[in-house]
């Protein structure tokens, strides 16, 4: 897959939570959870840090350019585009 | 103080607990035929204070509890729930409220959500407010178009549920049309639990396999026709699909009970068994009554399993059903569920569902009184 250029569609909206879908971190799991009505998704790794970035404010572009720029050798570019699409069809983002 | 009795050791020390359902009254302006709150209700007199609840919620978050879910009764008889919701949310917790939407104006509603209440699920008895009303014994349906609009003003996510049985499996088109129309983000179709006071009213209740199989292939139709757009929940009828339910998940694997007057529970519907010897909040700690307390640790993991579920590949699947329904039908607890087609007791079962079936002309609803 090659990434999205900065000007489509998939990198210029501005992620933020959807209503009812908050971002904690577990302290007694120690792990970052997505808690919705009736639901709880526990995230991965990296995932809570990346949601932490998304404020409404900063579109996609931005958001892999901070994650970039603290995870050098990491495929942001690649991978995190695609991974805040999912969680909009989701309907966990907006 | 005396020591307490030692209880079982469980096969492995349980992991931390995910929701809790925090039973702030008994007390309901609704007298639902299918209530599964026990027969016999806390009095108002005998709740815990605001202050008890949080610290029960500020104990809930320290121990690992991510959603509690507000309930009852009617949570909103009580006067503090914004102080309560205020309490949980600042403990952490994801915070539902969980209602039938008398009570629910717009104030009120304004002041749980500025407390920090996060989701709504409201009940709904039938489309047809002159049948809802009759299933709900009370006036309650233009309470509950009025909640639904302004849950919907508000911004909050919207679940309706919806307890099926006899009188209104029927008309599941028109609930689910109804939840569409109140805006509702997910819809639940909860089969009813024969526990508490609707183990009064079972034979009214019951509905006939036909019944059964009809709303089950309106289900897959509407789960078709919306996508995934709308959450469709089935919660299933086990006794007549002869399949024991995963109750809460597996005993003390997922979720706490507290009830009005502080006992807490694996399931809302424990209190009724024998020799549980149910802990209280006031007495002890949240976190020792989940690891180590005899309540907790009672039907814990697969030991205290009988046959043919020890040896059963469904097992990991049921946790061994509902320890409840199989003392409210075979006087033991530690009886497989008869509600399972491979239990021993299932004849018994059979029977009930036999009888819905031949029952032309099922019995009216017995009614509980209120709560003092």
């Amino acid at each position: 897959m090659t990434a999205a250029s900065p000007a489509s569609p998939a990198m210029s909206w501005r992620p933020v939570l959807a209503r009812g879908v908050v971002l904690r971190h577990d302290r007694v799991r120690g792990t970052d959870l997505l808690l919705l009505p009736e639901r709880v998704v526990v995230l991965d790794g990296s995932a809570g840090g990346v949601l932490r970035l998304c404020d409404g404010v900063r579109d996609v572009a931005a958001v892999v350019t901070e994650l970039a720029v603290r995870h050098p050798a990491a495929p942001v570019a690649a991978e995190v585009p695609e991974f805040l699409n999912r969680l909009r069809k989701e309907g966990w983002l907006r | 103080m005396t020591a307490p009795p030692a209880p079982p050791t469980p096969p492995h020390p349980p992991g931390p607990p995910w929701a809790l359902l925090a039973e702030l009254t008994h007390a309901c302006p609704l007298r639902c035929g299918y209530c599964s709150n026990p027969v016999e209700l806390v009095s108002r007199s005998g709740e815990l204070s605001t202050e008890q609840w949080s610290e029960v919620f500020r104990q809930a978050g320290a121990l690992g509890v991510v959603h509690t879910h507000l309930s009852g009764g009617e949570p909103l008889l009580r006067r503090d729930l914004p102080d309560l919701v205020a309490a949980a949310d600042g403990a952490g917790l994801y915070t539902q409220l969980v209602t039938s939407g008398v009570g629910l104006g717009e104030r009120r509603l304004a002041e749980l959500n500025g407390a920090g209440l996060r989701s709504v699920q409201l009940s709904v008895q039938h489309a047809d407010r002159v049948t809802a009303e009759r299933i709900a014994g009370a006036r309650s349906f233009t309470a509950k178009e009025r909640a639904a609009r302004l849950i919907r003003e508000a911004g909050l996510p919207l679940g309706v549920n919806a307890v099926l049985h006899r009188g209104n499996l029927d008309d599941l088109d028109g609930l689910i049309r109804l939840a569409l129309d109140w805006g509702a983000d997910r819809i639940e179709l909860a089969n009813t639990q024969y526990h508490g006071w609707a183990a009064r009213n079972r034979a009214g209740l019951l509905p006939t396999p036909a019944q059964v199989e009809r709303a089950r292939a309106r289900v897959a139709r509407w789960r078709e026709r919306l996508g995934g757009t709308l959450e469709l929940v089935w919660v299933a009828p086990d006794l007549v699909d002869a399949t024991a339910k995963p109750c809460m998940g597996g005993w003390g694997a997922v979720s706490l009970t507290v009830a009005p007057d502080g006992t807490v529970l694996p399931c809302p519907a424990a209190g009724t068994l024998p020799g549980l010897d149910p802990p209280n909040v006031t007495h002890r700690e949240l976190a020792w009554i989940w690891r180590e307390s005899r309540a907790f640790n009672a039907f814990r993991g697969e030991s205290w399993m009988p046959e043919p579920c020890r040896g059963c590949a469904l097992r990991t699947v049921d946790h061994g059903g509902c320890r409840c329904q199989a003392y409210a039908l075979t006087g033991d607890a530690t009886r497989t569920d008869p509600a399972c087609r491979h239990a021993p007791d299932h004849p018994l079962v059979e029977a009930l569902v036999q009888g819905a079936a031949d029952c032309a002309d099922p019995p009216a609803y017995v009614y509980r009184g209120g709560v003092r």
